[in-house]
Parts: structure tokens; sequence; C-alpha cells
């Protein structure tokens, strides 16, 4: 379960996140949808420690996120995360990329990481891709790449942070498969996305952030087809017209 | 011609000399690179942390490196340690100065290798588990390489002319060893155009195992 509780957050001057309290449950896959320097990637990245944050807390499986005590590399390994940017390692080839951590991290054999790898790449599609250096990939390829990677290390939560906004139109479709997939198998899942059909049909929940906070959350259905705030109408208004 | 008769012989029989002091030469220019990538290394990452200690002095050894002539480095590092009562050896402090020379400019080379990797791959390696110091062995440094292997190779030419400073402080290295040698016999133009093809022969000896290195750690992308 990943707990956040009054989470506040600046960047110098501007004030991004103000005050977000939000509970996951396991097995949950939860949207973010919302404008952009809503604080919603902020947030997200908050969760594994890639920021630091003002105020509130974190907690992971009842981990405090941002506590000195806390090892954030060994917390790091339980969240996994993909990012916008591709930001496979682009001197190893795919197989290179996903079995490096298991090794580097968990200190397994490098045969065993090299099976480990070749597995999590044919599970999102790309086992006859092994060898292929990042620059010889497509921009869809390389963020089932990058999920591959997180998921090696056998995460109990993911977090997507618009992992298809900077994907042409057309492979969009196959990187959000593999999110299906992933919530066919039950993994918990927060995702901040712009793509909103996608939010109604694969998430449990959507939160809706405006202006640093969550100003409409429930089920995904209900906040995507009938919602109850006017900003959050007039949100999917604009970006679905 | 020019009224210049060549006399091989004498160049032959010193031969043995020369080869010695081109041995010495290659030492010098591959541990001085060695050494000095190792502190440029650490000379790089510690100036990437902005205002701390560690990064002004990287930036002083920087400054000074880069902006001394190496030949006065060899000096102060011979005859001014020397009289500070530290006596090295010759080979010692044409080795060390060089390697501090080194370290200066290849650190320089480094950090602009360092500005080409985007903060993203720190984020990934790091949200995969990975600690500082695996964040850089395995996912930046072996970036930073690939992007300077050139500037860095044609640092390590310049390391291996450096060495021919240490003449100055009676190193017999191959200039050193071939002053000495011709010295005996007034040949001079036969002794240093056979100085310079053995020079230009460890240069190619030097590219090689470089261009191994490369094919070895440093092949596939990017």
């Amino acid at each position: 379960m990943i707990e956040i509780k009054n989470l506040q957050k600046s960047f110098g001057q501007h004030h991004v996140i103000k005050g977000i309290d939000l509970t996951i449950d396991k097995g949950e896959v939860l949207c973010l949808i919302g404008g952009s320097g809503s604080g919603k990637s902020t947030m997200l990245q908050c969760i594994n420690g890639l920021h630091s944050i003002d105020d509130g807390k974190v907690l992971v499986d009842e981990i405090d996120v941002f506590d000195k005590a806390t090892d954030l590399n060994k917390l790091r390994e339980k969240i996994g995360i993909v990012f916008q940017q591709y930001n496979a390692f682009p001197h190893l080839s795919a197989i290179e990329n996903v079995a490096l951590s298991p090794r580097v991290v968990k200190g397994m054999k490098r045969k065993d990481t090299l099976d480990l790898a070749a597995k999590h790449l044919e599970h999102v599609g790309l086992g006859d891709k092994l060898n292929h250096y990042p620059s010889q990939l497509s921009g869809g390829q390389q963020q089932r790449l990058a999920i591959a990677r997180a998921l090696a290390m056998e995460p109990e939560y993911m977090l997507f942070d618009e992992v298809t906004s900077a994907l042409d139109p057309e492979l969009v479709g196959e990187v959000l498969d593999t999110m299906r997939m992933l919530k066919d198998e039950g993994m918990t899942m927060i995702i901040v996305t712009h793509e909103i059909p996608f939010a109604r049909e694969a998430s449990d929940r959507v939160a809706f952030f405006d202006q640093g906070k969550i100003c409409e959350i429930g089920d995904a259905r209900q906040v995507i087809n009938d919602p109850r705030e006017l900003r959050t109408r007039q949100f999917l208004e604009r970006v679905l017209h | 011609m020019f009224g210049y008769s060549f006399h091989w012989r004498t160049v032959w029989q010193e031969i043995p000399q020369l080869a010695e002091g081109a041995i010495v030469t290659l030492q010098i220019a591959v541990f001085s690179m060695l050494i000095g990538i190792t502190l440029a290394v650490l000379l790089a990452v510690a100036r990437r942390n902005e205002g701390s200690i560690a990064s002004r002095l990287a930036s002083v050894w920087i400054e000074v490196a880069r902006n001394t002539p190496c030949l006065l480095q060899i000096y102060l590092a011979y005859f001014g340690l020397g009289a500070l009562g530290i006596n090295i050896s010759s080979y010692a402090a044409v080795l060390g100065a060089i390697a501090f020379n080194n370290a200066g400019y290849l650190a320089e080379i480094l950090r602009g290798g360092f500005n080409s990797i985007s903060q993203t791959q720190y984020a990934a390696a790091h949200s995969l588990g990975m600690n500082s110091f695996r964040v850089y062995s395995y996912v930046v440094l072996p970036q930073v390489f690939r992007v300077t292997f050139r500037p860095i190779m044609n640092q390590s030419m310049w390391a291996l002319l450096n060495t021919s400073l240490g003449m100055v402080i009676g190193l017999k290295e191959l200039t050193g060893a071939t002053q000495f040698a011709q010295s005996r016999s007034f040949r001079t133009f036969e002794f240093f155009l056979v100085a310079a093809a053995m020079y230009y022969v460890i240069a190619k000896i030097i590219l090689g195992l470089a261009a191994l290195v490369q094919w070895r750690f440093l092949k596939g992308g990017r």
C-alpha cells in the first residue's frame, strides 16, 4: 500500500504540490490526469524519492520514503518507474539493459540475469530484439524495453510518467497494450497519462489534478463520464476536443 | 647535395641504448595516462558538486595543470620537491608531473563528456536501485568514455611526446638516451632521425592498444 499524506513541494518560488492525500491499495490501478504543471508527475516521482519534499509523508508498505534511516536504493527495488523520455542505456543492448540491475544491485549471476532479461523482453514483445541497441529500436519499442527493465527487478509497484507522450501516434497503442497486460496480471500501478479513453477503461480509479491539488478522485468511469467538479468537466472537454 | 654524408653504423651500435630509452618512454606514456585518467575521473566528478571543497580543489588542480608549461611541472617535481627535502628519482618526477598534467587536461575532456549525458539517465539508473557509485560505474562513465574516446587518445599522444622533456632532468628516456648517444659521435642527424622513427612506432603501438581497448570494452551503441 502506498500512502501519501499532506504532501507539499515547491521548486523555488513555485509551489507545485499543495497538500495531497492519497492512498493506493495493492492490486489497484490509478490514473492521474490533469493539465501540465498540475503536479502529477512531480508527485509520482516523490513516491520513489527522486524528488525531495517540503512537508508531509510518503509511506510505501509503511516505510517512510523520506526518513533518513530508509535505504532508498533498497526501497526502489520494489517500485519500478518508466519515464516520458526514452532512457534506455544507449551503450547496452536490449538484453544488457534489462540484465544490468539484477546483476549489479541484486548480485545475481550473469547467466541467470540474461535468462531473466530474455524472459521479460519476450513478455513485452521484444523477444526478437534481444541484441538490438536502443538506437536501433523505435520509440514504442524503447518504452517497452524500459518497462521490461523495471519489471526485471520484480517490483511490487509500477509508476508510469506520461510514457506515451513522446511517442508517434501510431506507436502509442503497443505501449498501452503492455500496460493493460500488466493490469491483467494484477500489478499495482500509478499512471500519469493524457490518454483519457485508456484511463477510463484500464484503471480502477482516476484522480484529476488541478493546481497542485487533487480536485476530484473516484471510480474511473464516473470521473471521466460524469465528473462532479466543474474544473474536471472543463478539462475533459478541452482534451476530448 | 648539402655536403652531409650519412653514417649509420654508429647509430646501429647504439640501438640497444635507444631501445632501452624507448621502453622508458613507452612506460611513462602508458602509466601517466592510466594514472591521469583515474585522477581525471575523480577531478571531474568532484567538480560536478559545485561549491564543495573537493570541487574547488579540483578546479585549482585543473587550472594549474593546464595553464603552466609541462616543463616547469617537471622541474618543480624534481628540483622543487628536492628543495623541500623530498628527493625522488627523475623517473618518478617525470611520471608524476606528466600524470598531473594529463589529469588536468583529461578532467576537462571528461567534463564535456559528462555534460553530454542527460539527467534522465541518472534518474533511470537510480530508480532501478543503483547507488551513486553503481550509477557512475555502469551507466554514466561507460557512456562518457565512448563520447570522449578520441580526445583522450589525442591527449595520450601529447603524453607520449611530453616524455621527451624528461631529458632535462637527466632521465634516459628515448630523447635523453639519443642525446647521450649522439654526443659521443656527433652524428646528430642520424640519431634523431632514428629516434623520431621510434617515437612514431611507439605512437602506433599506443593507438593499437587503444583500438584493442575500444573493441573489447567500448563497442556497441552510441
